[in-house]
């Protein structure tokens, strides 16, 4: 095959087009040959491909989608649906929006759905579930006309508000979720308003996490620096059995490693303990070190620092000692040489370093739960909340979109400042 | 050969099944919880029934039921969730509805299931089991005098020390309102207004400084024992294990205990429903709900059980007084209030978060 090709190149009448001895373009016929191994390639990463859709893109796809898309609503509630696409906004609630409002109900009861379709709205309008199951459940009873009867059962079907967050959730698609993330909401005629500030949290808790990120990373640097500079310069044995201390920790439950600070930190505990021993401190004022801030980047610092000191190490093994020496020789001082010579060095381990534990306690959870008290807390404490206890999963998926929304413009901002290309994760 | 032998295993696992076809799959929340239910209701009812009981455990049992409904390939009959949970799935018509009057038995005395029951011990397809409590407790070595009311817990010149406090909304605004001198009864009519919600975070900031918050069950004993915090707020189970069980110097003041329940359900589609039913039955009888707290110190939620409850495991400690529905401790008892939860979780647990962050 590849002979005729090259006869059929060498004495084709027009040089321009190449053909082979079976009068095909040589283009194609390049390209039909390459096509059975490229089909077998895929094939052998096919597995793998696949793999990483089910198990990474479906998830996250599914995730972004559900942060803008809920139909706890809409799909129960087609009359209303179509009432709001009939009267633009404004138009008075009057009957005909009853007796809409009267046949969805009628058709929630028969499937049970109020609940569900109650959830979506309380979700806008807090206190509006048990409006839809408690009238709901007299639906049947009630007789039109329907604006009065349904408004004889409870007065609060005539908050315009509501009949706004109804209209808004009438369509699956909406980007209310990321308004509530925001710390906004919708007044009644529809307009983006901040929330009452009491109940302002998320952005609050999103600056309170970079911050604290941003505090135990850099203290991560500081401690696993001179850390991987020893493991780094010391003979491999001794290195080794060194290393032991840092993977140990590294290998041990993370539970059992905040705890253990729990011991540690307490007023009742270990350190206070000493102190008050010691006589450095009276008993009755015992250090506060732990359930607050303070008791969180400790632990967390702890509990990320070999994720800083791997990468390091790995870096720094590679760097010769040679060029230091090289330096010093040269009449550098021994801040010199480090600055100008082994710190740039290490700058793909700092670099990685830093990224893995910066976004590693961006979205850290059980360690604030537990040693947060009431100022420790993070963002993904209030995603884990919506998740299991208040079930408003499209809100913690909005949450967590802004999360890793976060978290690629840190990745692009990275590759922008110092190249992924200089990243080393050991 | 080997196809023979596949085809006779086969053959074999039908008849077997055939065999085994009366048994009931009982989803709870494992532990001690679990064995309770496996002495008090199991046991028995195999030997009444000869209907074999398979006892799984889960997290919390209301999340795989949502799952297997959905899926169409529902593998629990019986399951023993939260209430909030029971009227949730119930809402979303994933449960078999239950009538009280027909699927369960009525008391020895003849008085029909639906009187029988404590207040809010019935859903459209639930029942209750027990009833827990979520209490005031604490370490009698750290505390001076004897705290008496609920109002104790947030007043650090009296009683002064750390408290502990349940990470949520949920619970802690009632016990600031019940702090506040609001009556049980009353609390989550307040509750319900901004003016209420105000005065449960006032009251609130009154101990914020001295609080230290919990998450899990098994934090509030051990901060105690610890010293960490002098009083807590608390499962009453767990105290009473620590109590007997361990011999720690805990106290429960029951003035505003906060009550809620465990609910029996059947999901729809359950495979074996018949025997389901008789499970629910049989369980929620009298004398069964009497005798699963021997195991455990929470509640039966049939009146009538209570006078029939008797000892403790250890054979010494009387468990009547350590019930939640001793008539003693419900004295000014509140029932947790799901309904309310349901409309207003969202909105309390932004302020309250926002109050914790600020």
């Amino acid at each position: 095959m590849s002979d005729a090709t090259m006869d059929a190149s060498l004495n084709g009448p027009e040089p321009t087009q190449l053909k082979t001895a079976d009068g095909l373009p040589l283009k194609a016929a390049l390209a039909k040959s390459q096509l059975r191994a490229k089909r077998r390639a895929f094939l052998l990463v096919a597995p793998l491909f696949l793999f990483v859709l089910i198990t990474f893109v479906v998830p996250i796809g599914q995730m972004l989608l559900q942060s803008v898309y809920n139909d706890g609503f809409s799909k129960n509630a087609p009359a209303l649906g179509q009432w709001f696409n009939e009267h633009p906004l404004g138009s008075p609630i009057d009957e005909s929006a009853y007796t809409a409002l009267a046949s969805d109900l009628k058709q929630m009861k028969e499937n049970r759905t109020q609940g569900e379709a109650g959830t979506r709205i309380n979700y806008d309008v807090a206190g509006t579930r048990s409006l839809f199951t408690s009238t709901a459940r007299k639906i049947e009873r009630l007789e039109p006309p329907w604006k009065e009867s349904i408004l004889g059962v409870n007065e609060g079907w005539s908050d315009p508000n509501l009949w706004r967050a109804m209209r808004s959730a009438s369509s699956p698609y909406t980007v209310d979720f990321y308004l509530a993330a925001t710390d906004h909401t919708r007044d009644k005629d529809n307009n983006i308003v901040p929330v009452d500030p009491q109940r302002a949290i998320y952005g609050k808790l999103f600056i309170r996490t970079a911050i604290l990120s941003l505090v135990i990373t850099v203290l991560c640097m500081f401690l696993a620096f001179p850390i991987a500079h020893l493991l780094a310069s010391l003979p491999l044995a001794k290195s080794n059995l060194l290393m032991i201390f840092v993977l140990l920790p590294f290998w041990t439950s993370l539970l059992v490693r905040t705890t253990s600070w729990m011991v540690l930190l307490q007023q009742q505990g270990v350190i206070n303990d000493l102190l008050v021993w010691s006589g450095l401190i009276g008993n009755d004022n015992r250090l506060e070190m732990m359930y607050n801030q303070t008791g969180t980047i400790v632990a967390m610092t702890h509990i990320l620092l070999p994720f800083m000191v791997l990468p390091l190490y790995s870096v720094m093994r590679t760097i010769p000692p040679s060029y230091v020496r090289a330096a010093r020789s040269l009449g550098a001082t021994s801040w010199t040489a480090f600055r100008r010579i082994y710190l740039p060095q290490t700058l793909p381990g700092i670099g990685a370093g830093a990224l893995l534990v910066f976004i590693l306690s961006v979205g850290y959870y059980i360690t604030p739960a537990l040693v947060g008290g009431a100022d420790g807390q993070l963002i993904s404490n209030m995603i884990a909340f919506h998740m299991q206890k208040s079930l408003n999963w499209s809100l913690a998926a909005a949450l967590a979109s802004m999360l890793l929304g976060g978290v690629i413009i840190l990745y692009w901002l990275y590759d922008r400042l110092v190249g992924i290309d200089n990243m080393k994760l050991g | 050969m080997k196809k023979a032998m596949i085809l006779s295993t086969a053959l074999v696992g039908l008849v077997a099944g055939a065999a085994q076809a009366e048994e009931v799959t009982v989803l709870s929340w494992g532990g001690a919880y679990e064995k309770s239910q496996v002495e008090a209701y199991n046991k028995p009812f195999a030997e009444a029934t000869g209907i074999d009981v398979n006892m799984e455990a889960a997290d919390n049992p209301a999340t795989p039921i949502k799952a297997q409904v959905e899926a169409n390939n529902v593998s629990v009959d019986v399951a023993d969730v939260e209430k909030s949970d029971a009227i949730r799935l119930c809402d979303e018509g994933l449960l078999e509805p239950i009538d009280p009057d027909t699927d369960l038995a009525a008391s020895p005395d003849g008085t029909p299931a639906s009187e029988d029951f404590i207040d809010g011990s019935f859903t459209d397809c639930g029942v209750a089991n027990i009833v827990w409590s979520t209490v005031m407790s604490y370490n009698s070595d750290k505390v001076d005098g004897e705290p008496t009311s609920i109002a104790d817990f947030f007043d650090t010149a009296k009683y002064p020390g750390k408290r502990g406090l349940r990470k949520s909304a949920k619970g802690t605004l009632e016990f600031a309102l019940m702090g506040a001198g609001v009556p049980a009864a009353d609390v989550y009519k307040e509750l319900g207004t901004p003016e209420g919600v105000d005065k449960a975070f006032a009251e609130l900031d009154k101990i914020k400084g001295d609080v230290v918050w919990w998450d899990a069950g098994a934090q509030p004993p051990q901060l105690l024992a610890d010293g960490e915090v002098v009083m807590s707020t608390a499962y009453n189970g767990r105290i009473f294990n620590a109590e007997v069980a361990e011999g720690q110097p805990f106290k429960i003041v029951w003035d505003g205990q906060l009550m809620d329940f465990d609910f029996f359900v059947i999901p729809k589609g359950a495979p074996h429903m018949e025997a389901a039913k008789k499970y629910l039955k049989f369980a929620t009888e009298t004398q069964q709900l009497a005798n699963q707290a021997k195991w455990i110190s929470y509640g039966p939620a049939r009146k009538s059980s209570a006078p029939m409850v008797g000892m403790y495991q250890d054979g010494k400690t009387e468990m009547g007084p350590h019930m939640p529905t001793a008539e003693n401790n419900m004295q000014n008892a509140l029932v947790n209030d799901s309904e309310f939860w349901a409309d207003h979780d969202t909105e309390l647990s932004e302020r309250f978060n926002a109050w914790l962050a600020g």
